[in-house]
């Protein structure tokens, strides 16, 4: 009966699609349609015993513990910077950048990831892969853009006007009420236009996402093959309790 | 007003095929040969069902429940094809843990007969596409994507022709844009060729060479865009040959198969499911082997 519910019904009368050469085969009649997979279906029973070891597998490594995470966070607490961004944003730098640094011999000089790609929040509580699977569902990797100092510029350009918690990691950045950078500083220092600067962010935003076209012809990509989503995990298995906290990053001054 | 009574009728008695192994195959010429064809697009590793809380699917879905309702089918007719559009891969942890593996592996089980590939069965590079192959014991049918450079070379099949009661069945496969869409260092030395000078080619080739009764395109460039993009819908009004594409990549939810017309000013079906195997799609073709036959129309009930 499953089968009723989605047949739509149109007809034509149209010439022959194709008559049928040597064995005088004429197509007479095509009928299509959709059927719902649901649970008027029931599973087919050797193929759930197939899949329950690695279900099993997946769930028991998914749900084991890895950290705790004193309070809840989620994306939308803060104006311009969040716990759980701050979060997000430390952990690339604290994961990437030794790697960066045993490949190039450079360090990594600031964050930036997008707003957006918080995909849930993190309950209170213990913290497992399952957790990182929700915060980057995506297969994003870490990418490190060797940014001029110009395009730095244009980067803060793109944050006055996306007014945006999109999370950041060593820079420091205060706005006026009108959303108008009035400081900006990487590592502590004054950008130099005359500089280059090693930005980490994910390969979705370095090639042009959510318009962040700043990054799209960057001096130089360095690759550190590393997925955004393994660095959280790496993070959580070698921390006992998250400390993470909305601070004076990113702010707006009255 | 007296057609349209008719294939009401015999939709209706489609429906009944679960029940009775009633079809309008019964209220035809004994002389009919009927073909099912069977498919799925973008399933994206969505191996148990969406759970009752889920906000979009809930309790949508499942590979094992997809298994009975296959089975049921190719008991009805054992003339059946299942064919995939690509995506197999990417979407939840099964992918992440077993790289596409379980995937393959449960396919087999069902019996799948061939798929095309998608841009996320790169995903884990090349290689990782390549070292799952084992696990398939169905045929990858790819026909723009050049593999010569790379490790996937002499593991696809331009096309393949599959014959059910006589009937000659060929099945081109064709592949979206690489470029912009996968990271090159994924794809390596993979060749993205024109997907209409291809379609023109192999389905002129099955058709008039090979003697094909019907030429299904297995695709994933997508059901149609905005923009100047090569699409499904575009490739079946530019084309001649092509009988059925089944779709995918675009995660276009069809309630029935789009009817276009070629460039010969023929019928061709476009359909697509959807993504994460929450539907299958099932299209019938009914073939009269008779030599006389009256009329030259096909009815096409969608």
């Amino acid at each position: 009966m499953i089968a009723l519910k989605n047949i739509g019904i149109l007809a034509f009368s149209l010439l022959m699609l194709n008559s049928c050469k040597t064995e005088n085969l004429r197509l007479s009649e095509i009928e299509g349609k959709r059927i719902t997979i649901d649970t008027n279906l029931q599973a087919n029973t050797e193929l759930e015993e197939f899949i329950q070891p690695y279900r099993e597998h997946l769930n028991k490594t998914l749900d084991s513990t890895l950290a705790y995470n004193p309070k809840s966070m989620n994306k939308s607490q803060g104006e311009l910077n969040t716990a759980i961004g701050n979060m997000m944003a430390d952990i690339v730098m604290e994961q990437a950048n030794p790697v960066l640094k045993s490949r190039t011999g450079n360090e990594i000089d600031m964050v930036l990831l997008n707003h957006g790609g918080i995909r849930s929040g993190l309950n209170k509580g213990n913290v497992n892969a399952r957790s990182a699977y929700g915060l980057m569902p995506f297969e994003n990797e870490i990418v490190i853009a060797e940014l001029t100092g110009e395009k730095i510029l244009e980067m803060l350009e793109y944050l006055e006007r996306a007014k945006t918690a999109h999370p950041v990691s060593g820079i420091q950045i205060e706005m006026d009420r009108n959303f108008k950078i009035t400081s900006a500083k990487i590592q502590g220092e004054e950008i130099d236009p005359e500089l280059t600067y090693f930005v980490a962010t994910s390969d979705y935003l370095q090639q042009g996402g959510d318009n962040m076209n700043f990054f799209k012809d960057p001096v130089e990509v360095y690759n550190v093959d590393y997925k955004l989503r393994n660095a959280i995990i790496d993070y959580f298995q070698k921390t006992d309790t998250i400390k993470a906290e909305r601070d004076d990053r990113f702010i707006r001054k009255n | 007003m007296k057609r349209r009574n008719f294939i009401q009728q015999t939709t209706a008695a489609t429906a009944f095929v679960g029940l009775g192994g009633l079809s309008s195959i019964a209220m035809a010429p004994v002389s009919k040969i009927h073909i099912t064809i069977l498919h799925t697009n973008d399933v994206h590793s969505h191996i148990d069902p969406f759970g009752p809380d889920d906000a979009r699917n809930p309790n949508m879905g499942g590979v094992a429940r997809r298994a009975t309702l296959i089975e049921k089918i190719r008991k009805e007719n054992p003339n059946t094809l299942l064919l995939d559009a690509g995506d197999i891969f990417q979407g939840t942890p099964y992918f992440n843990f077993y790289g596409g593996e379980l995937e393959f592996k449960l396919m087999s089980k069902m019996k799948y007969d061939a798929s095309t590939i998608g841009n996320h069965d790169f995903d884990n590079g090349i290689e990782g596409l390549y070292a799952q192959l084992p696990h398939a014991e169905f045929d990858f049918i790819s026909s723009n994507y050049d593999f010569s450079n790379t490790v996937m070379d002499g593991h696809t099949h331009p096309f393949k022709i599959f014959k059910k009661d006589g009937v000659k069945i060929g099945i081109f496969g064709l592949g979206v844009e690489l470029d912009g869409l996968v990271s090159k260092k994924l794809y390596k030395e993979t060749q993205y060729l024109d997907p209409i000078e291809i379609a023109e080619d192999m389905s002129r080739k099955l058709k008039e060479e090979q003697k094909c009764d019907l030429v299904v395109c297995l695709s994933h460039l997508g059901y149609e865009y905005q923009h100047d993009k090569i699409s499904d819908i575009k490739l079946a009004r530019a084309t001649e040959n092509i009988d059925l594409i089944i779709g995918g990549h675009t995660h276009t939810f069809l309630d029935k198969p789009t009817v276009e017309t070629n460039r010969a000013g023929k019928k061709v079906l476009v359909n697509q499911v959807g993504c994460y195997g929450l539907y299958l799609g099932r299209i019938d073709f009914y073939l009269d082997s008779q030599n006389n036959i009256e009329t030259d129309g096909v009815k096409i009930a969608v």
